[in-house]
């Protein structure tokens, strides 16, 4: 194996980890709020990529400018799943949270199987099969453009919780959630807002993803369990640790599959859980409590 | 005899003479209920009584199941001796998942997170063991299904259900022991309140790790049983997150940590199951996928109005 095949594995790893990150900057974002584990977050993802594969073929809509739409519809979702299902389920033990967001899990993986039967869906787009050429690496168009798309929109995230009002009043309730209630926050509407913001960290996700692989019904609950991988990895509720432990799942499930055998690159990435679990619990880049 | 006992008693009497009435497709179902039931009851002394949440049961399901197997397919060792390996084996895992878990301080929805891992971690670990048939599965040969084989647990369907209503019965009986013995009682304790319970002077670690280790022994007959009444066994179903979920589906709807909602929830989500397929097939509609949102329909509206499960309500309804 040479040298120059492996550093391509590893930038295609770096880039599809991006976007993995994304899409447990979701999870982590929520987690670290609300408290509540979305269990039908890679469900969640799903439908978004549907959702692009229809935009596209449909209306021709190229999935970067799906994106608009879907996020903006994902918002809308997040916000009032929080608001009419979740909220009432904050205090409740943790496997009664748990039952709930896997009920909705179901009800959105068969409903896909349901209207869109069981085989893969996909977009062409000419650039797919293009690519750059950077000191002797060769860079995919499509993946490149997935990963900027990822990183822009994490980079607005931090900005939103960095500098705006409504930003800083989701930070005061992830710290402290009777003070924010003391100083007389709407604790119940930030929550909504949050999972709507959630969600649409998972639209950007859905449509960028779907320039890189096929779309099937099952994709679903994987991505659910790839994303608690990665969040646990990073860090639950850090939101750089998301981006860090997407890259690391991304790199590592790239190497598995060209150093081991490609079905062995689950193991990787629960091995690596397993490990992390054990030996830093709050994550690399998480604050203990 | 209190109203409790006398009920059970009545459906233990009804359980014991349902085969003269059933049909074999009946009997096949009631045998799944039980299956569901018992594995469900194993679960329960985890999650129920001392409040750990495993999301990875299928682990010990699995390990149980290829260890009677496996003996039984390359040295034609029957389930006698293979179920207690399969203890051994599942009781070990139990162990050190609990002792990672627990000396690290690892709850909640981590721990939950952490048995998912070991589940899927050796689920895919066992898609690469050859020598236990790999993706492509392990099959053990269907034995003639007329005779009670009781050596090598081979037999008509009959048997199976029986066994199975045994082991159930058993399970109700030890789980009641076990409820109002110290340890069941250190293990609410647990449940409800951990700090409290440690600074009560409670060694949470070590009972804790027993009622992995007991929940873990359960679940590995379920696991035997399942090898030998199906027959093939993959590691990409056997160990898979949903075979977990399934497990845990029936003590959750029928009432966590109460002795008879491991029971009423097997029950009522397999006929659940069951009515919604005939009754989408009475009306032609028969759309993959749609059974499944109608099961997750139902599954949302009990969380969402019996939180405690419907065990619980029944209970105060017929004041039992």
């Amino acid at each position: 194996m040479s040298l120059e095949l492996a550093a391509n594995v590893v930038v295609a790893g770096v880039l599809t980890g991006l976007v993995y990150g994304l899409m447990a900057l979701g999870l982590s974002v929520i987690f670290g709020v609300v408290r509540v584990v979305n269990f039908a977050h890679g469900e969640m993802m799903t439908v978004a990529m549907y959702a692009a594969t229809v935009l596209f073929a449909g209306l021709g809509l190229d999935p970067f400018l799906s994106i608009i739409p879907v996020a903006v519809a994902f918002f809308f979702f997040g916000y009032a799943l929080q608001r009419a299902l979740i909220n009432p389920f904050i205090t409740r033990p943790e496997h009664s949270q748990f039952m709930l967001l896997l009920a909705v899990a179901l009800i959105i993986v068969n409903g896909l199987l349901m209207i869109f039967g069981p085989s893969a869906r996909s977009v062409q787009v000419d650039y797919q099969l293009e690519s750059f050429e950077i000191g002797g690496i060769l860079v995919d168009k499509a993946r490149l453009y997935a990963a900027l798309a990822a990183v822009a929109t994490a980079a607005g995230l931090f900005a939103f919780f960095r500098t705006t009002r409504a930003g800083k009043a989701i930070r005061a309730c992830a710290d402290n959630h009777l003070g924010a209630l003391v100083v007389g926050l709407d604790v119940k509407k930030l929550y909504a807002l949050t999972f709507g913001l959630g969600a649409v960290c998972v639209a950007v996700a859905g449509c960028a993803m779907v320039l890189l692989v096929d779309v099937t019904p099952p994709l679903g609950p994987a991505y659910t369990l790839l994303a608690f991988v990665i969040v646990i990895v990073g860090g639950l509720g850090s939101m750089p640790g998301a981006l860090l432990g997407g890259v690391l799942i991304g790199v590592s499930e790239a190497l598995a599959g060209l150093l081991v055998a490609p079905s062995a690159k689950g193991m990787f990435s629960f091995g690596l859980l397993i490990l992390i679990l054990l030996f830093r619990p709050q994550g690399l880049l998480g604050k203990r409590d | 005899m209190s109203r409790a006992q006398a009920s059970l008693a009545v459906l233990g009497a009804a359980l014991v003479a349902f085969p003269f009435i059933a049909g074999n497709y009946a009997l096949s179902v009631a045998t799944l209920i039980l299956y569901f039931a018992y594995t469900g009851q194993a679960w329960n002394v985890m999650m129920g009584f001392a409040g750990q949440l495993s999301l990875g049961h299928a682990l010990y399901v699995g390990v149980g199941a290829y260890a009677a197997a496996g003996l039984f397919y390359h040295y034609g060792l029957g389930p006698w001796a293979g179920l207690w390996l399969a203890i051994l084996l599942c009781v070990a895992m139990g162990l050190i998942v609990g002792f990672l878990a627990f000396r690290f301080g690892i709850s909640g929805v981590y721990f939950a997170l952490l048995t998912i891992a070991f589940a899927e971690f050796t689920r895919i670990g066992f898609d690469h063991l050859d020598w236990l048939g790999g993706p492509g599965g392990l099959f053990l040969k269907v034995a003639q299904r007329d005779t009670w084989d009781l050596a090598n647990f081979r037999g008509p369907p009959l048997m199976y259900y029986y066994a199975m209503l045994a082991l159930c019965f058993l399970a109700l009986l030890l789980c009641s022991r076990l409820l109002g013995s110290k340890a069941g009682y250190y293990w609410q304790a647990i449940r409800e309140d951990e700090e409290a319970a440690q600074a009560l002077g409670i060694n949470t670690f070590r009972w804790k790790m027993l009622a992995v280790a007991i929940s873990s022994a359960m679940t590995a007959v379920s696991g035997v049983f399942f090898a030998f009444y199906y027959n093939n066994l993959f590691p990409e179903q056997i160990f898979h997150i949903s075979r977990s979920i399934e497990i845990i589906l029936g003590p959750i709807i029928g009432g966590i940590g109460t002795l008879f909602g491991p029971i009423l929830g097997a029950a009522l989500l397999t006929l659940l199951s069951d009515g919604i397929t005939d009754g989408l097939a009475a009306l032609g509609w028969e759309i993959p996928g749609i059974k499944q949102v109608f099961y997750g329909v139902v599954l949302l509206a009990v969380i969402m109005f019996l939180p405690n499960g419907v065990w619980p309500y029944i209970a105060k309804r017929l004041k039992l």
